[in-house]
């Protein structure tokens, strides 16, 4: 199989527009004779959703949960990028264009990501228009924080919940094409499978979650974005329902899977407190404007915060990155992190902690602007740990948090699967190896307000399809496989539970294919994986019955299907024997312990093709090539 | 430490429901509210017992999904939390805590502790929006909002959608939560042209819906674990006056 990514000709910064051009439009009568299924309503899905119905086309949107609101894109806290330049400090498209490549450590397409920093700037845009109330200025203008990876300030926000108001401005823009009948929405419904004919993608299987039914939907395209795989880990700042399900089951219809060692762990989340925890919670990135991280410089000094004199204190970012200081992307504040609790130097009962302390900018600022400014955050954090930040520094550790890898997609968003489309987090295509903080919201909007409404249009008007309905026997195969599985699921009456082997699921993907892996880490995990696969089906309990509301049955799929992905992900982290972004082998490092890229035989996208639950799948290689930006050693210092 | 729990079990929308006794106990104060769920069901579905349905996602406090009445209390006895957010240090060994789903016409139960509360989704879809489609957006700084004017829409806009405040209320009524979109929305000079129709139109369809009426009791803003506050009813009440004097 040849991958091609489709990216168009021409110099860099008119590619999209010559694209667009060049791409076939659809006649505007001829619009809503095209049905688009569109699975997910977080940032990606519902601007999706929402723009295809304006463009009039017959749009059925599905989610998992009760309302489109609730999609995971609604915690998102910290803000979204966009090179608007609003505040004159050297902001432009070329340079967001730069961080991103840079801070992706040279593992991106080029072309993509050129278009997500021109497209940014229509993000806030249309946000605004929709009322977004984003942060404002005393002179009424629109405010900017900084995030990691940038040296300047290009980051909107709406307090700490930038991705609460900005899903709230695309869910409404949903809900008003669902008054209008343009999109017909299906709450509570998980997606098990793809329905494809003739090598297109031409519908889906979905459990209806409060009857049990299991119903079928023809399209005529299909568009999955369904977030990210991060609770493959188990514990992740990700929602509980978040699941790799639908892009899984899709994969094993045929859609290539990008890059699924790439995960990013988070440096700012609140430590672990117990076995009984069911998820890590983040603390923004945003912190890091303000807030300082520190160490102890002495190994196992058990002393209070507030006892350790300052000259007793180990700056460390500051200290190691002088030009970024606090504000080093997340791969490298969260390396730190586990290096200075390796070396014995982690804080808090655990040991598996660091300080990020608010001190110095509560005098500097007062504690009303820190109050204006992450309110929200410190009341979370106390909550939880029942420790008031502004008095002593907060306590933080490295979670997994967002996955770069995905469904592999061309410059349209199109998988190699004619006719799935795949937007959001559930695709491989914008942030490389690591993904720079406040980026995945302007993905998703981008891919759903602005790319998938001209390419799914050129896709439609350049392909013949004969029609097909759900009576078509690909569809009764398709739900008779997605029926068979709950059946099974249910048949197996073991004495394990559920969440039990999550948990271990978990354990031996952060232990083995966390923060730092090794070959012998990765061999262990991938010996490991498949005995505790066989251990689920054959001893997994799973009361209930089908046919009404089963959450156990809903987790059970879903763990299931993490018991085959987690495989995958360990190979590919395996098989890339480099250090890139949040993807960190041992083996591959610079003196100093930085990543160390290997781009003589690693710069490309690892594809992997679906041969069978437990065989080696077959790898595919789309080259990556710069043109632009000449690929170096990532430095922060 | 140990408690006692008593539970709202209801098999479907249909079937009747009962409270049922349940013991918790290994229960460690740093777990949330629903992580000591989650340890009960445990035990259930190791005994091959069919597991307490409720429903939860974000698990911090945002996404408006989680939705219990604990001891009487839409979210729990925090002020300001959402019952993910409740930790088990709130309570004391030997406690009994009574969880019952969300009550009100307009949300029936779906199965033990989960309702369907599509209702408010429809509510939205009458008119809390802005009608813009995409493109054709002008910059974004083309409009300078005075700074406290953005903070009072965001104030509002705070919302997370849980329905907490119309379990809370006797009559059952959505103001609160209506009236934080309205105000969201009739604040900020994007909303102006729809002003007058949104606030019609979203009352018309709380009615339609069974949502009751305000009768300013004020429990609404007493559970709302956003803390929203209840002036967002009086600014949505003058709307609704104002729209109605603008079309005799
Ligand atoms: C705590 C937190 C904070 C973050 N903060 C920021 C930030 O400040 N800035 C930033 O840029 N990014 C941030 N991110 C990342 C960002 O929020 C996500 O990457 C992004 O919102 C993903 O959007 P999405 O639309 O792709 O998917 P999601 O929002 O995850 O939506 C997925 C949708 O798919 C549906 N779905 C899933 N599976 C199925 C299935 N099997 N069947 C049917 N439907 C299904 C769900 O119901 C949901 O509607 C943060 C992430 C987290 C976890
Ligand atoms: S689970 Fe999201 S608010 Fe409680």
């Amino acid at each position: 199989m040849k991958l091609d990514a489709k990216t168009p000709s021409g110099a860099l910064a008119e590619k999209w527009d010559r694209h667009k051009f060049e791409m076939k439009l659809v006649n505007p009568a001829n619009k809503r004779k095209y049905t688009v299924i569109c699975v997910g309503t977080g940032l990606a899905g519902a601007s999706a959703a929402a723009s295809l119905g304006e463009l009039g086309y017959n749009v059925l949107n599905f989610c998992i949960q009760d309302s489109p609101r609730r999609a995971h894109s609604i915690a998102a806290q910290g803000g979204i990028n966009a090179a608007k330049n609003y505040q004159n400090d050297g902001d432009s498209v070329y340079r967001l264009f730069y961080d991103t490549v840079k801070g992706g450590d040279y593992r991106s397409r080029e072309a993509n990501v050129y278009r997500l920093a021109q497209l940014s700037v229509n993000i806030i845009d249309q946000c605004v228009a929709q009322g977004v109330p984003f942060a404002r200025e005393y002179g009424g203008l629109l405010d900017n924080r900084s995030f990691g990876g940038a040296q300047v300030s290009r980051t909107f926000y709406a307090r700490g919940q930038t991705g609460q108001q900005l899903l709230l401005g695309a869910y409404q823009s949903l809900m008003r094409q669902v008054h209008q009948r343009a999109v017909r929405l299906f709450t509570r419904r998980e997606m098990l499978d793809l329905v494809v004919i003739d090598g297109q993608a031409r519908g889906i299987i979905v459990r209806n979650l409060m009857t049990g039914a299991i119903e079928r939907y023809a399209a005529d395209a299909v568009i999955l974005a369904t977030g990210g795989y991060g609770t493959a880990y188990y514990l992740s700042t990700n929602a509980v329902g978040s699941n790799v399900t639908a892009i899984w089951r899709a994969h094993k219809r045929g859609a290539l899977f990008a890059n699924p060692c790439y995960t990013q762990i988070h440096p700012t989340c609140i430590p672990v407190s117990g076995e009984h925890q069911s998820k890590l919670t983040l603390m923004s990135e945003s912190l890091r404007n303000d807030g300082r991280v520190w160490v102890p410089k002495k190994t196992g000094d058990a002393r209070s915060p507030e006892q350790i004199p300052e000259a007793e204190r180990d700056y460390y970012l500051e200290r190691k990155y002088p030009s970024f200081g606090n504000l080093v992307p997340r791969d490298v504040a969260s390396r730190n992190a586990k290096e200075a609790c390796d070396e014995g130097r982690g804080v808090g009962e655990s040991g598996l902690a660091v300080y990020l302390d608010f001190q110095d900018a509560i005098q500097r600022l007062g504690a009303d602007v820190i109050k204006e400014k992450y309110g929200n955050l410190f009341h979370m954090y106390q909550k939880i740990t029942d420790e008031n930040p502004y008095k002593v520094p907060m306590r933080i550790y490295p979670a997994i948090h967002y996955t770069m890898g995905g469904l592999w997609v061309d410059y349209n968003l199109m998988s190699n699967l004619p006719g799935l489309h795949v937007l959001g987090e559930a695709n491989f295509s914008d942030h490389g190896a690591n993904r720079l903080g406040a980026s995945a919201l302007m993905q998703g909007l981008a891919d759903g307000y602005f790319v998938i409404p001209y390419t799914i249009g050129h896709y439609l008007a350049s392909t013949t399809q004969p029609k097909v309905t759900a009576d078509h026997d690909a569809f009764k195969e398709a739900a008779d496989n997605a029926q068979r599985q709950i059946t099974r699921l249910l048949s197996v009456k073991g004495n394990r539970g559920i969440r039990e082997i999550h948990r271990e699921l978990g354990r031996i993907m952060w232990d083995d294919v966390g923060m730092a892996r090794t070959a012998e880490s990765l061999e262990r995990a991938l010996t490991a994986i498949p005995k505790l696969r066989d251990e689920f089906w054959n001893g997994v309990s799973v009361p209930g019955t089908p046919d009404n509301l089963n959450q156990s049955l809903e987790y059970a799929g879903r763990v299931a299907d993490y018991l085959e992905f987690a495989e995958l992900l360990a190979l590919d982290a395996l098989h890339r024997r480099e250090s890139c972004g949040g993807h960190f082998r041992e083996e591959s490092q610079t003196p100093e312990g930085e990543a160390l890229r290997d781009d003589e035989n690693y710069a490309y996208v690892a594809a992997w093709e679906f041969t069978g639950v437990g065989r080696q799948p077959e790898l595919h290689k789309e080259p990556l090539q710069f043109e632009e930006v000449h690929p170096t050693q990532r430095s922060y210092k | 430490m140990k408690l006692k729990l008593k539970i709202w079990r209801q098999t479907g929308p249909t079937s009747a429901g009962r409270l049922v006794d349940y013991a918790a106990d290994h229960v460690s104060p740093d777990m949330s509210f629903l992580e000591m769920l989650d340890v009960v069901n445990e035990g259930l579905i190791k005994q091959g017992e069919d597991a307490i349905a409720f429903d939860s996602d974000c698990r911090e406090g945002i996404c408006g999904t989680c939705s219990l009445v604990v001891n009487g209390i839409p979210h729990g006895p925090d002020r300001g939390t959402t019952v993910c957010q409740l930790h088990m240090r709130r309570f004391k060994e030997g406690d009994t805590v009574t969880i019952e789903p969300w009550r009100a016409v307009a949300f029936p139960v779906v199965k033990d502790l989960v309702v369907d509360r599509s209702a408010m989704d429809r509510v939205i879809a009458a008119g809390g929006y802005v009608s813009v489609n995409v493109g054709g957006a002008p910059d974004g700084n083309a409009i300078a909002i005075p700074k406290e004017i953005a903070e009072t829409a965001m104030d509002s806009a705070a919302c997370i959608g849980c329905g907490a405040c119309v379990a809370a209320c006797k009559n059952a009524s959505a103001h609160l939560f209506m009236g934080a979109k309205i105000s969201h929305l009739s604040l900020l000079p994007q909303g102006q042209a729809e002003r007058q129709r949104r606030v019609v139109a979203m009352i018309e369809q709380a009615d339609a819906e069974g949502f009751g009426s305000c009768s300013n009791e004020g429990e609404c803003e007493a559970v709302c674990p956003k803390e929203i506050p209840i002036s967002n009813i009086a600014r949505m009440t003058r709307e609704y006056m104002k729209a109605m004097l603008a079309t005799r």
